[in-house]
């Protein structure tokens, strides 16, 4: 049943993803709206077929790729809908929605039975430890595309093309801020994410860092974000070069959540297919 | 009867001629009374602007003849001045150039905004002074609509086209808001002063003003409303400015990339917005070099220009399809006008008849209640039946353009008054 509701959500997220890329090329005001509501549309079925795959489950849907992917697009989708409630920039939905629609997709494809979830695992830890990671990772892949839209935007006004997208984006002095807010948003929660998933190994699996692929990775990324927040804060990392280490930022994201799963064996590979 | 535009603009006439016929607030109420005249002119309203004076009405064949009279009367011009310069349009081609002039399709400078502001005032006047009725009314709203979507949907009035506001509108899509920004003007020349002048008007937190001397300096930053600075404290001051307008005679760069790398180092990386307008250049064009640091000159400034010029002919296009467009319409609506007059008092008429009739009847026939309710409407049936015939083939008609013939005729066939009549005359009586 939740597999239909998802569907259904799927494809309302389509429809939002196609009208906001339409609204690159079409001014109107209307049409942005229109794909906003859809996009909430898509939101709180997403939400019954999410609540209902819980109940399912019996568990927080986060344990393998498909309810990872799926609860990820998901916030995604609540973050930009009150990213754009707060900061009316419609024009970034244009460039969230079908990325996350991809998210979406890729989900769709991924197999999506329920598994019974590893003894060790059944833990109220796992709400903590996925649902704070989680937060994080959507406040960087947020930065990651108001970084990709300040690039996009920054090289329009140093090659002094002003056409194309050029009116319609956004200064750059407001996506820097953008860009930063959602850094500081996202780096407290990765870090609780980090040592909340400490505290759990240590009850699960009897140690509190073991060097698994995962953890590496994410102290990576821990260590990224870092740079960037003290860096700006001492010397200035702003403006270009802190877009682009936000993008490179939400590389080393993207490997810990799918790569490390896909590709590297380790302790966490019950998140795998 | 038909809407009439008499006018002329900057294209038709020299700036001393419109100048001449220019109307002041005051002078419009007055010429109000003159344009209507009832035989001829029902409604009426003035545009005049620097660019254009132009009269628009709602008036019968002939009221062409009776405006432009009245303008040479009330204007002391002769017919010969006139005449040769004076456009007249009627019914489509009338109220397409009303949408075209509300929505900035006929200005000097394509999209400038003014006008819509313009046009919207001397409505409201013209209101005001009673001097418009149902159909200017309706057609005044209607351009005002226009303009609105052809703002939203199309770019007509987006991007600058003189070279001091496109160097502010790129300061906006470099800062966002320029509120608490920090602007510094170095040197005096014109277009400098009118690039600082905007800033200022944007809401600038600060401008400062750098000259080599500081006496004139001073001078320039009181009428700008901004601070002086020696030249000395250029670098310094530097350390502060978020967007630097420079216009000086030097034959060096006043601004080297050096110097930049230093400041933008001591503003840790905050952006820094160059606005060149000197020739020979103020700023050295390495400077784009150094991170977070844009910088303009003189001709990059004018190649935006030329292009969003291009791009606002370009949106121009689709902008005439929706004038096109909301045309059709707007005359879909006047047509069915010509009719409704007509179609009221038929229906007024009928429905006398009837009272009347059914009112003898009853006073014979002493019915109860719910009889007479059934009788009074069985009568209402029949005359709707009976009606709905020649109702909708004179609705048809309107919409075909032929409304006025129709409506004509049914008007002599039944022996009808038109309604309205009626009420100018009321207003006639009472002015």
């Amino acid at each position: 049943m939740d597999i239909v509701i998802f569907k259904i959500a799927a494809f309302f997220y389509l429809a939002s993803a196609l009208l906001y890329v339409y609204y690159l090329y079409r001014t109107r005001e209307g049409i942005s709206q229109k794909a906003y509501i859809l996009l909430m549309v898509a939101f709180v079925i997403h939400t019954v077929a999410l609540v209902s795959r819980a109940f399912v489950a019996r568990h927080l849907p986060a344990t393998n790729l498909f309810e990872s992917l799926s609860l990820f697009s998901w916030m995604v989708a609540g973050g930009y809908l009150l990213l754009e409630w707060r900061y009316k920039m419609p024009i970034l939905g244009s460039f969230v929605a079908p990325l996350n629609f991809l998210g979406v997709l890729v989900a769709a494809l991924t197999p999506q039975a329920v598994r019974p979830l590893p003894p060790a695992l059944k833990s109220v830890w796992l709400y903590i430890h996925a649902t704070t990671s989680f937060v994080g990772e959507v406040a960087f892949a947020l930065a990651f595309v108001v970084s990709t839209v300040y690039l996009i935007q920054e090289r329009h006004i140093r090659r002094k093309k002003l056409g194309g997208l050029f009116q319609k984006l956004p200064s750059l002095g407001k996506l820097d801020e953008l860009n930063y807010r959602l850094l500081t948003w996202g780096f407290p929660f990765l870090t609780l994410g980090i040592v909340t998933g400490a505290i759990w190994a240590q009850y699960a699996w009897g140690a509190y860092w073991s060097w698994d692929p995962k953890e590496t990775w994410s102290l990576i990324t821990w260590f990224i974000y870092a740079a960037i927040l003290h860096g700006r804060m001492t010397v200035g990392w702003r403006g270009r070069r802190a877009a682009i280490l936000s993008v490179v930022g939400f590389g080393a994201v993207l490997f810990t959540f799918l790569g490390v799963n896909l590709l590297l064996p380790g302790l966490h590979s019950y998140s795998s297919m | 009867m038909d809407i009439l535009v008499v006018g002329l603009n900057h294209r038709t006439s020299p700036v001393e001629l419109r100048e001449k016929l220019a109307f002041s607030q005051t002078e419009t109420y007055h010429a109000y009374e003159r344009f209507l005249d009832y035989r001829l002119v029902r409604e009426v309203m003035i545009l005049s602007t620097c660019n254009r004076v132009e009269v628009y009405s709602w008036a019968y064949k002939g009221g062409e003849k009776h405006i432009l009279s009245t303008l040479q009367e009330l204007k002391g011009v002769s017919q010969e001045e006139l005449l040769p310069v004076t456009y007249i349009y009627h019914g489509r081609e009338a109220i397409k150039h009303i949408f075209r002039v509300t929505s900035s399709l006929d200005s000097m400078v394509l999209g400038e905004p003014q006008i819509v502001g313009q046009v919207k005032d001397a409505f409201e006047q013209a209101m005001a002074s009673e001097a418009t009725g149902i159909i200017l009314n309706q057609l005044m709203k209607k351009a005002l609509s226009v303009s609105k979507r052809i703002r939203a949907e199309t770019g007509v009035g987006e991007s600058a086209v003189s070279v001091s506001y496109a160097a502010v509108e790129l300061a906006k899509k470099i800062f966002g808001e320029l509120e608490k920004k920090k602007a510094m003007l170095v040197g005096a020349g014109e277009m400098g002063k009118l690039a600082a002048q905007h800033l200022v008007n944007q809401g600038v937190a600060r401008l400062t003003v750098v000259n080599r001397t500081f006496s004139r300096a001073q001078e320039l930053a009181e009428k700008l409303h901004g601070e002086a600075v020696p030249m000395e404290n250029l670098t310094l001051e530097l350390v502060d400015t978020d967007i630097v307008i420079t216009s000086t005679g030097a034959q060096e760069y006043l601004i080297t990339k050096d110097m930049v790398q230093k400041v933008m180092k001591e503003r840790k990386m905050r952006s820094m917005f160059f606005i060149d307008i000197a020739v020979p250049r103020n700023v050295d064009p390495q400077v784009e070099r150094v991170e977070n640091v844009y910088a303009y000159d003189i001709d990059d400034l004018e190649q935006v220009v030329e292009e969003n010029r291009k791009r606002r002919e370009k949106e121009a296009v689709k902008a005439e399809k929706i004038v096109e467009e909301e045309v059709e319409h707007f005359l879909h609506w006047l047509r069915s006008q010509e009719v409704v007059p007509v179609i009221v008092s038929l229906r007024n008429w009928c429905d006398d008849i009837r009272k009347k009739e059914l009112e003898k009847a009853l006073h014979r026939m002493r019915l109860n209640g719910k009889e007479a309710k059934a009788l009074e409407a069985l009568t209402s049936a029949i005359v709707n039946k009976i009606l709905h015939p020649p109702l909708s083939y004179m609705k048809e008609a309107a919409s075909k353009g032929e409304g006025e013939k129709v409506a004509k005729l049914v008007k002599e066939l039944f022996a009808l008054e038109e309604e309205k009549e009626d009420e100018h005359k009321d207003r006639d009586q009472r002015q």
